[in-house]
């Protein structure tokens, strides 16, 4: 050994660090350190051939992380000091915020525990370390988005309790759900679905828009955030291709049991992220890039190169990429829509798009906006004109899988729902499309025990039998004050007192028709 | 295909009818009526009729929809979970096979909603 050197070569010191730190058990059987490593059917051959593209070592890692989180806090806390709040694009914009807060930072705790688990689990000591590190960064990521949004809950409603609200709320469900499903199934099939199929496949999908939506609304808090973790994210990505061509290369038969999850992690990554596109196209007062622009150039380019790129493996595109592809010009305006109709069960405000940017989406949008989604806008704000603010007083129908609203139409017919059901041992389910079904159909047994929201409260679950009781004492959601339309509410009120402008009540929340 | 798990694996649905307390769910779809984003879905006493059912609990539902008060529920066609359809309005729901999770399917000819674009 080199103990004699004062300074070690950066290779000697990742071997040292990081694939030294294993060794062969004399007294226990591998199988017993490492019970989850064969059950799910992949086949590893020699762990050696792991390989760690950033070498990096925990003792660098601690330092690049200490540099970014001091960076860090000093600008949250001259953000603070200076009111950042008050120079964001609009009031509006902090609902983006809600959603990511409630939906999105507690993925990163889910993201932790799993990462956690398969570092533990691999007997290799390369991917071991990788994923404790990824671990470690997906911790640090919840702590510096809470940090980075506590506080614009100084000064707007529907921030306070995320975490219970993550647990809870009916939308919720859907990214809780996605990562229940990941973190409750093996540790190959974990690692495909979000370090590949989420972090690499899809993640700018959902990074991009929510940190450039942050720059061009003012919002320096969240831009700061999402600077600190771009290194991270970029090691994220990394693992995920890494970790997708290492199981291909390692056994042939490894191929078909991925290209399922890679089939399966798609379209429930492709359905998480419809939040996502509603909230670029709707939620944020300046607009970065429609969602059909983003999919275009982050799935369909970008994921096209990639998935070429697999070919030479026998690996093909995801099984409803076409599906999705069609969907680009749909999801995002029927979200909207339902969440516009739902919003006095969320803890955030909906409206409808100014004039601007109906004309906006319309240019974005040509063969679908003015035909299918105008006029369901424009015939709400006529009723929201006349104090009739429209809500939907009746639950949704949940999609057994993803757990949307079964709201999603056929790829060939806009006009018609894409709604499909099966019967199993004697139960119906129902599901929001192909994609969800087949999902289903594969594992019946880890579906027919899900927490449906809807159903939950029909069973008496939830602590009380109509929406104002469920939002109120199960959500935590402060009626009145979190929920129902945005105009004339007590942020836009605020909002107004801030920036000196006069109250105008007349398209103002009308919480009367709502349940 | 079977969960692969390290262990057994064994799991009860969740949503039995069993677990509604003496109620169960009913889903009702308006094709072409797109401004309610999803199928309703109803909690309900298998005993109603469906006369009861239409009167108070689908007619209020979709009140606010322009085409509502245009819609006559005996002479609009139906599915039942996909098949043919014809309801008997004195009979209770669950007598006539709208059992627990059955889905309606409504559609209303003439009425393809807002501005005929199927909000």
């Amino acid at each position: 050994m080199a103990t004699n050197k004062k300074k070690l070569s950066l290779k000697d010191k990742y071997q040292y660090l990081t694939r030294d730190m294993a060794w062969e058990p004399s007294y226990q059987s591998k199988k017993d350190i490492f019970p989850q490593e064969d059950f799910e059917g992949i086949k590893i051959t020699d762990w050696d051939k792991w390989e760690d593209p950033f070498r990096l070592t925990m003792d660098a890692y601690w330092k690049y992380q200490a540099e970014k989180e001091k960076k860090l806090y000093a600008i949250f806390d001259a953000f603070a000091q200076n009111n950042g709040h008050q120079n964001i694009s609009d009031a509006r914009y902090v609902n983006a915020l809600k959603l990511f807060l409630t939906g999105v930072s507690p993925l990163e705790y889910g993201a932790f525990q799993g990462y956690s688990r398969v570092g533990r689990q691999f007997s290799g000591a390369g991917a071991r370390t990788a994923c404790q590190m990824q671990a470690i960064d997906e911790l640090r990521h919840v702590q510096t988005q809470i940090h980075a949004m506590s506080h614009y809950n100084k000064h707007f409603n529907g921030l306070h309790d995320f975490a219970h609200m993550h647990d809870r709320i009916w939308f919720l469900s859907v990214p809780k759900s996605f990562f229940d499903d990941a973190r409750s199934a093996g540790p190959f099939e974990f690692l495909t679905a979000i370090s590949f199929s989420f972090e690499y496949v899809l993640t700018n999908l959902l990074f991009v828009p929510f940190m450039s939506g942050a720059a061009y609304n003012g919002d320096m808090a969240t831009v700061t955030f999402g600077f600190s973790a771009q290194s991270d994210e970029a090691r994220h990505m990394t693992l995920g291709l890494e970790v997708i061509k290492f199981m291909l290369e390692q056994h042939e038969d490894n191929v078909p049991i991925i290209q399922h999850w890679i089939d399966k992690w798609f379209w429930r990554g492709y359905r998480l992220l419809s939040l996502v596109s509603m909230m670029m196209d709707y939620m944020l007062p300046n607009k970065v890039m429609s969602w059909k622009d983003a999919w275009e150039v982050y799935y369909e380019q970008n994921g096209g190169a990639l998935f070429k790129d697999l070919e030479r493996y026998g690996i093909r595109p995801p099984k409803y990429q076409d599906e999705a592809n069609k969907g680009k010009e749909h999801i995002s305006h029927q979200l909207w829509a339902t969440f516009y109709q739902y919003c006095q069960a969320t803890n955030f405000h909906t409206w409808i798009p100014s004039e601007e940017e109906m004309n906006w989406l319309s240019e974005q949008y040509p063969d679908t906006f003015d035909q299918y989604y105008r006029p369901r806008f424009e015939h709400w704000q006529a009723l929201q004109e006349k104090g009739e603010r429209f809500y939907n007083n009746t639950l949704p129908q949940l999609c057994q899988v993803c757990q949307v609203p079964a709201l999603f139409t056929e790829p060939d017919d806009p006009t018609k729902l894409s709604h499909r059901s099966l019967e199993h041992e004697g139960e119906r389910y129902h599901f929001c499309s192909d994609g969800c079904c087949d999902i289903f159909k594969y594992e019946p047994d880890k579906y027919i025990q899900a927490w449906l929201p809807v159903h939950q409260i029909y069973q008496g679950n939830c602590e009380g039998a109509d929406v104002e009781t469920v939002v109120t004492k199960y959500y935590h959601i402060d009626a009145g004050r979190d929920n129902f339309e945005y105009l004339g509410s007590p942020d836009h009120k605020r909002w107004q007192a801030i920036k000196g402008q006069k109250p105008d009540e007349s398209q103002a929340a009308k919480p009367k028709n709502a349940a | 295909m079977s969960v692969k798990a390290i262990s057994d694996y064994i799991t009860q649905p969740k949503d039995t009818v069993a677990n509604f307390n003496g109620m169960q769910v009913v889903y009702v779809y308006w094709v072409k009526h797109l401004m309610y984003c999803s199928p309703f879905a109803f909690l309900v006493s298998p005993d109603m009729t469906l006369a009861g059912f239409f009167a108070e609990v689908l007619r209020p539902a979709i009140k606010d929809h322009p085409d509502s008060t245009r819609v006559n529920f005996m002479e609009a066609q139906w599915l039942l979970n996909g098949q043919a359809f014809s309801p008997t309005p004195e009979v209770a729901l669950l007598a006539q096979g709208i059992d627990h999770k059955s889905m309606l399917t409504l559609t209303t000819p003439g009425l393809s909603g807002i501005n005929g674009c199927a909000s």
